[in-house]
């Protein structure tokens, strides 16, 4: 097991294309390090710079101690699991989580009790002697989690590998990797576009954009106090409501009225947004105490919630979440008011986090 | 009058209920369909029939008038004077088949060993202008042979290559490697990338990955674009006819075409050598049936 080391990694393809412009991590070992960002992100590039699949054009990459840039994938000593399973389609489940530890020529007794202890582990009993056209999209990416068990490896590397299940067995899978790198404590990279794949699996997130590092934290943090103003708008969802505000008398008044705590620290002389959680915000009676009118413009009905899209007078019209009992017509004149704590506060020049 | 109006008001709405396929529906459209069918076999057909006949009809047969279409004696001295010369030993059409047969399969073969590695280069790496790359070798198919043949004609006769089997192989190869990147590469896009990977990470160099595990999905595609590049050099004849010159080293196309134009046209010899030039295709292709509707259906594996 290893931390994995990641400094000033750029890759640029042949063909001009830059997917990683300038990313730092610093993975932890034992770590489930998620790397969250939408398509296009350098997500994937940098997972395949780590495997060895792609040279990076500039920057190093360290697995533990070893620096290892120039050596090929196999001598990594990770194992990946892929969106697509590549399962050997000719080999029998036995055989294909057989198949990495022949290759490095492990005696058939260790290679025997390996592939049964990865099964056991997987659940894989039953499926060990059919072959991967016989297995449905769950059993098959149970097998290829297990392929990459069997190695023991010093690091999983993980690309999308949820993303061809459907929703159900997207939830178990993700309960299941959970558990299974908490067990073996094994350092795991894991890539996703999704963000709920990202808040309930990661202990540490990144979020990469455009071939950059926005920010890189604990769920929570990523959550609470986004980075950026990406981040903002990507991590949520609903995402955050931005809200264009103005420091005077000692607190933030927005567009509409809407008044918020100000963090302390706030630059002055700069134009500010503020995020705001929908969770944040409270639609309440027609002039309740605190509140600013505002009207109800549409009502999304989710069953265990109810988000509220709300014209308070601002630029925006803002989102808000409420629980199901709280009912309004589309329409209907409401108030509305922060309940929060101090939001995060954004410059809306270099959209970053100023307090 | 009126009732006819009447009829015709009153008929109306019942025959717009059947839809159209309704109308020519059920066994009146099956039987159609099989007439028409058999009517086009017949034509499409006819010449291979007849080549077929006129190959084992004796000579005075070939020429009787009216054709003589069952009643005639089978002979089959055409097809024996195919293969053996008049005199003794092979004959010029015997050993102009073993040179299609040669540069034919030798061609196929270098196109295949170019194309389908370059093919698989092509789909799996990122280059410079890959797009006008993959278009500059496409472009290289956009002109007939006969548009090239005198420039090649000059060139080979400064090089050496004129009038041999070399040249014939080298100039085939030439005209089947676009085509055989431009559909291998089709086949390597349906192969999931990610087998390679997972080869890699398992200890295998890119080439090993390469050869063990995307080559074996590959064959199928492999089979159908052999297939149609040996019914190109096999079949071609403008080439042939202009960069060879000697018994020894012609191909089929030009062999057979050379029977006819002399005083008499010997139709006999001439249609056996036909039916004996066509039925290593019509083999060939039989035995790969499979794969050649594997690599028409493209885009039929599931990822």
């Amino acid at each position: 097991m290893a931390g994995i080391e990641v400094t000033a990694l750029h890759k640029r393809y042949p063909d001009g294309t830059v997917a990683v412009d300038h990313v730092d991590l610093s993975i932890r070992d034992g770590e489930l390090f998620v790397m969250l960002g939408p398509s296009g992100c350098g997500k994937t590039t940098t997972l395949r710079a780590v495997a060895g699949l792609e040279r990076q054009t500039t920057g190093d990459i360290r697995i533990g101690d070893t620096l290892v840039n120039d050596l090929p994938p196999a001598e990594r000593d990770i194992a990946m699991v892929f969106q697509f399973y590549a399962l050997y389609p000719h080999l029998r489940t036995r055989d294909n989580l057989a198949f990495p530890l022949r290759a490095e020529g492990l005696p058939k007794a260790e290679v025997r009790a390996r592939v049964d202890e990865a099964a056991r582990l997987m659940r894989l009993g039953p499926l060990l002697d059919r072959r991967p056209r016989r297995l449905s999209g769950g059993e098959q990416q149970r097998v290829a989690l297990a392929r990459a068990l069997v190695r023991r490896p010093r690091a999983f590397l993980m690309d999308e590998p949820l993303t061809n299940l459907d929703a159900e067995l997207r939830a178990d899978m993700r309960t299941e990797i959970k558990h299974l790198q908490g067990e073996l404590g094994t350092t795991m990279v894991y890539v996703t576009h999704d963000q709920v794949e990202a808040m309930s699996l990661g202990h540490r997130i990144a979020i990469l954009n455009k071939g950059r590092v926005e920010q890189i934290g604990t769920p929570l943090e990523v959550y609470d106090r986004p980075a950026s103003l990406f981040c903002a708008a990507f991590i949520g969802s609903p995402p955050m409501n931005l809200i264009e505000v103005e420091v005077a008398d000692g607190k933030l008044r927005g567009q509409g009225g809407l008044v918020l705590t100000p963090p302390p620290g706030l630059p002055r002389d700069r134009r500010l947004v503020a995020g705001v959680r929908p969770e944040a915000l409270e639609v309440t009676e027609p002039r309740a105490e605190r509140s600013v009118p505002a009207r109800v413009v549409s009502a999304e009905w989710l069953g265990d919630e109810i988000i509220y899209v709300v014209d308070h007078g601002g630029r925006r019209d803002v989102r808000v979440r409420m629980p199901p009992t709280v009912r309004f017509a589309a329409d209907a004149p409401v108030g509305l008011r922060h309940t929060g704590g101090t939001p995060a506060v954004y410059d809306v020049n270099t959209e970053e986090l100023v307090a | 009058m009126a009732v006819s109006v009447d009829e015709a008001v009153s008929t109306r709405p019942a025959r717009d209920r059947g839809s159209p396929a309704r109308r020519f529906g059920g066994r009146g459209r099956s039987a159609l369909e099989v007439t028409l069918l058999t009517v086009l076999a017949a034509v499409m057909l006819f010449p291979v029939l007849w080549m077929i006949e006129t190959s084992i009809k004796e000579n005075r047969d070939v020429y009787a008038i009216p054709a003589k279409f069952f009643d005639f004696k089978v002979t089959m001295d055409h097809y024996k004077d195919v293969f053996v010369a008049s005199g003794s030993g092979r004959s010029t059409l015997s050993a102009a088949f073993l040179n299609s047969v040669v540069v034919a399969g030798a061609s196929t073969a270098l196109a295949t060993v170019l194309g389908v590695p370059a093919a698989w280069a092509y789909s799996r790496f990122a280059m410079k202008a890959k797009k006008d790359q993959l278009f500059f070798i496409l472009s290289t198919r956009f002109m007939p042979p006969v548009v090239v043949v005198i420039p090649i004609f000059l060139m080979y006769r400064q090089v050496g290559l004129i009038d041999s089997k070399l040249g014939l192989i080298l100039i085939y190869a030439a005209f089947n490697v676009p085509f055989t990147i431009w559909m291998m590469k089709g086949f390597v896009d349906e192969v999931p990338a990610e087998y390679e990977d997972a080869a890699m990470l398992d200890g295998y160099t890119r080439l090993q990955a390469f050869w063990r595990y995307t080559l074996p999905l590959l064959l199928p595609g492999i089979a159908a674009t052999a297939v149609f590049a040996l019914i190109f050099s096999w079949n071609e004849f403008v080439f042939a006819i202009f960069l060879t010159s000697s018994d020894s080293v012609r191909t089929a196309p030009p062999a057979i075409a050379g029977l006819i134009g002399g005083t008499t046209v010997d139709w006999g010899l001439v249609a056996a050598a036909s039916v004996v030039f066509a039925l290593p295709v019509l083999v060939f292709a039989y035995l790969v049936r499979k794969h050649l509707v594997a690599g028409v259906t493209l885009g039929a594996v599931r990822r």
